[in-house]
C-alpha cells in the first residue's frame, strides 16, 4: 500500500502536467478518433465495396475489389471531365487570389482616411458565404453587368456579344502575337474577378496581419541604406510574408475544393442515386489529388522561404 | 547670334542646376505628384473592388422593392418607380420569418459556446503542456483542416442514421437511435471537437495561446490556482481577440451552413440558411406565380431579411473582429 503511494508521489510534477494535458485535449481527441478516423477508414472501405441500405437501418457492404475505380474513370458519363475542371479551375485560381490578396494586402495597409470601413467591406463576401445568398448575388451581379432590370437583362446579355467585349480585346492582342495561353489565362482571370475578389477575404486579412508583424527597424535600415521601394518590397516585405504565402495557399486549395463540382457530384450520386460507393470513390480520389497538389505546392514554396525565427 | 543664344541658355540652365532652392522645390514637386498619382490608383482600384463586392447586394436590395411593374419596365434600374413592401411581407410569411430566425439563432448561438469553450481547451491543450505524441496529435489537427468534410460525409451519416456508443444505447433504448432530421448529431460532433471547422478554430487558439507569456501561469500556480481555475478565469480572459474571432466566425459560417443541415437533414424551422432555398418553390406552388423574374424578387426579400442579423452582428463587432483577426493566431 505504502509502496504504491509512494510511487504516485514519484510521478513528477512534469508528468501531471502531461497528464492535464491529455485531459484538456481529450474532448477533441475522442471526436477526431470516433468521427474523422474512423470515418475516412469506413470511406475508404465503402470505395471498395458496393454498399446497400438495410430497410430497417444500417447497412451490407459486399467486396467488389476495384470494380467502382474501374467504373469511375472508364464508363461514368461526366466524372472525369468535372474533376479535370475542378482541378483545372484550382491551379488557375490559386495563383491569382494569392497575389492579388497579397497586393489587395499592401494596398490596404497604407493609411488612408476611411481604411477600417475598406477593410470591413473587403470582408463582406466571408460573412456572406451561405450558399443561398451566394447564388443570389451570383444573379444580382449578372444583372448589373446587364445595367437593365430583371426581365430584360437577357436581352442586354445578347447584345454584349455584337459590341466591344472581352472577345473583341482577346482578338486585338492575339493579333498582336502573345501566345494564346497567356491570353486565355488572363481574360479567364478578367473573366472571374468577382470570383476571385469573393473568394479573398481571408486571405487578405491573414497578409495585413503578417505586414503589421514586420518589425519597422527592417524598413529603417533599408531606407538609411538607400534602397528604393522596388527592393525595399523584394528584399524586405516579400521574404519576411513568405510563411503565410503558405498558409494562404492551403486555406485557398481547400476553399475552393470544398466549392467545386466534384463535391457536388459526390453528393448528388450518394443521395439522389443512392450510390455510395461510387460517391465514395469520387470523394477520396478527389481528396488524395487535392492533397497531393498540397504536398507538391508546399514543397515548392518552403524550399524558397526565409524563416525569421 | 545662335551661338549667343545657346551659349546664354547653356549658363542658364546651369544657373538653375546650381541654384539649390529650384533643386529643393523640384524634389518636393516631383514627390507631391509621385504621392498623388499613387493616391489616386489606390482610390481608383480601392472603389472599383468595393463595387463589385457591394454592388450585387445594392442590387438584391433594391429589387426586393421591386412591384411587377417595375420589373417588367426596362426604364427602371436600381430606383423602382413604385417601390413596394409586398415582397416583404409574403417572404416573411412563407419563412415564418420570427419563429424560424429566432430558432436558427438559438441554434447558432448555442453551437457557438461550445465552439468557444471546446476549442479553447484543446488549443490551450496543445499550446502549454507537453505529452507524449503531441507532434502528430497536432498533425491530426492540421488533417481536419486539411481534409474536406466531404470525404467523410457518408460516413457521418450513417454513423447518425444508427446512433450507438458502445452498444450503450442499445442496453437502453432496446436499438440504435435515429438522430438524423433533429440537431443532435451536430450538437455531439460540436461537443467533441469536431463542429464546423473546429480544425481551424483549434489552431487559431493554439497559436494565441503560444503567443502568451508563460509568467501569467506560473504567478497563477504559485497562488495556489489550479489548472482548471488559471484557464477559466486567467488565461480565457487574456485571449479574448481571439475568443471573439472565434466567436463571430463559427456563428456566422454556423448561421450560413447548409452542408450539415443538408447532410443531417435538420428541419428547415431551425436552419433558416436551408429554408430560404425552397421559398422560391413554395411560393410558386401556393400563390400560383410562376414568372421566375417575380419569384426571383421573393428571394431577394428573403435574402435581405436572413442577412439582416449577420450585417447587425458585423457592424456591431467590426472593429474587434478584424482587430482580433489580426492580433489572434491565424498567423503564425
Amino acid at each position: 500500500m505504502s509502496q504504491v503511494k509512494a510511487k504516485k508521489k514519484k510521478m513528477s510534477l512534469s508528468r501531471k502536467h502531461g497528464l492535464m494535458g491529455y485531459l484538456f485535449i481529450m474532448p477533441w481527441l475522442i471526436g477526431f478518433l470516433w468521427f474523422y478516423l474512423r470515418s475516412i477508414l469506413l470511406s475508404v472501405e465503402f470505395s471498395f465495396s458496393n454498399l446497400t441500405v438495410n430497410p430497417g437501418g444500417g447497412y451490407t457492404l459486399d467486396f467488389v475489389g476495384l470494380d467502382n475505380f474501374l467504373y469511375a474513370f472508364r464508363a461514368h458519363a461526366t466524372y472525369k471531365q468535372v474533376l479535370t475542371t475542378s482541378i483545372g479551375n484550382m491551379l488557375i485560381d490559386v495563383p491569382l487570389i494569392t497575389f492579388f490578396s497579397l497586393f489587395m494586402a499592401i494596398l490596404l495597409n497604407r493609411k488612408f482616411k476611411g481604411r477600417t470601413l475598406v477593410r470591413a467591406i473587403f470582408f463582406l463576401p466571408v460573412i456572406l458565404n451561405s450558399g443561398a445568398i451566394v447564388d443570389a448575388m451570383a444573379l444580382a451581379r449578372s444583372m448589373m453587368s446587364g445595367g437593365l432590370s430583371n426581365a430584360s437583362a437577357e436581352i442586354a446579355e445578347a447584345a454584349a456579344g455584337s459590341g466591344v467585349g472581352l472577345a473583341y480585346y482577346v482578338e486585338m492582342f492575339g493579333s498582336l502575337g502573345i501566345p494564346d495561353v497567356v491570353l486565355e489565362y488572363l481574360s479567364g482571370a478578367v473573366g472571374r474577378i468577382s470570383d476571385i475578389i469573393n473568394a479573398s477575404g481571408v486571405q487578405i486579412i491573414i497578409f495585413i496581419a503578417a505586414l503589421q508583424s514586420i518589425p519597422g527597424s527592417m524598413y529603417e535600415v533599408a531606407r538609411i541604406e538607400g534602397a528604393t521601394a522596388y527592393e525595399t518590397f523584394w528584399k524586405v516585405t516579400f521574404p519576411m510574408i513568405m510563411p503565410h504565402i503558405i498558409t494562404n495557399v492551403v486555406y485557398t486549395v481547400v476553399d475552393s475544393f470544398t466549392q467545386s463540382e466534384v463535391v457536388e457530384l459526390a453528393y448528388d450520386t450518394a443521395f439522389t442515386e443512392m450510390n455510395y460507393g461510387l460517391s465514395s470513390v469520387f470523394s477520396l480520389v478527389s481528396t488524395v489529388i487535392t492533397c497531393l497538389i498540397l504536398v507538391i505546392v508546399c514543397r515548392l514554396i518552403q524550399k524558397r522561404t526565409f524563416y525569421y525565427n | 547670334m545662335d551661338q549667343v543664344k545657346k551659349a546664354d541658355f547653356k549658363t542658364g540652365l546651369e544657373r538653375l542646376k546650381a541654384d539649390k532652392q529650384f533643386a529643393n522645390d523640384r524634389i518636393r514637386w516631383i514627390n507631391n505628384a509621385k504621392g498623388f498619382l499613387l493616391g489616386l490608383f489606390q482610390l481608383i482600384i480601392i472603389v472599383g473592388i468595393c463595387y463589385v463586392i457591394l454592388g450585387p447586394i445594392f442590387g438584391i436590395i433594391s429589387s426586393s422593392f421591386f412591384s411587377d411593374a417595375d420589373n417588367y419596365n426596362p426604364m427602371v434600374y436600381l430606383i423602382p418607380q413604385e417601390p413596394t413592401l409586398e415582397r416583404y411581407s409574403m417572404a416573411m410569411e412563407y419563412l415564418d420569418y420570427w419563429k424560424t430566425m429566432g430558432a436558427s439563432l438559438l441554434y447558432s448561438l448555442s453551437l457557438m459556446v461550445i465552439q468557444v469553450i471546446v476549442c479553447s481547451m484543446v488549443g490551450y491543450g496543445f499550446a502549454r503542456f507537453d505529452f507524449p505524441f503531441k507532434k502528430i496529435l497536432f498533425a491530426c489537427v492540421v488533417v481536419m483542416i486539411v481534409v474536406p468534410t466531404n470525404t467523410i460525409m457518408l460516413p457521418l451519416y450513417m454513423t447518425f442514421a444508427k446512433f450507438d456508443v458502445f452498444g450503450i444505447v442499445r442496453l437502453v433504448n432496446g436499438s440504435a437511435v435515429n438522430l438524423l432530421s433533429t440537431p443532435v448529431p451536430m450538437y455531439i460532433m460540436t461537443l467533441f471537437g469536431c463542429g464546423l471547422r473546429s480544425g481551424l478554430y483549434i489552431y487559431i487558439f493554439n497559436q494565441f495561446f503560444r503567443g502568451l507569456p508563460k509568467e501569467i501561469e506560473e504567478a497563477a500556480f504559485m497562488d495556489g490556482a489550479g489548472t482548471w481555475y488559471t484557464y477559466f478565469r486567467i488565461m480565457l480572459i487574456n485571449a479574448l481577440p481571439s475568443v471573439v474571432t472565434v466567436a463571430i466566425f463559427s456563428m456566422v459560417w454556423q448561421y450560413n451552413d447548409t452542408f450539415y443541415a443538408k447532410l443531417f437533414l435538420i428541419s428547415d424551422n431551425i436552419v433558416i440558411s436551408k429554408k430560404i432555398s425552397t421559398i422560391e418553390a413554395s411560393i410558386s406552388n401556393v400563390e400560383k406565380i410562376l414568372d421566375p423574374n417575380i419569384l426571383e424578387l421573393y428571394l431577394d426579400a428573403g435574402i435581405v431579411l436572413i442577412m439582416i442579423p449577420i450585417v447587425i452582428i458585423y457592424v456591431l463587432l467590426q472593429k474587434q473582429f478584424i482587430e482580433g483577426v489580426e492580433r489572434s493566431g491565424i498567423v503564425g
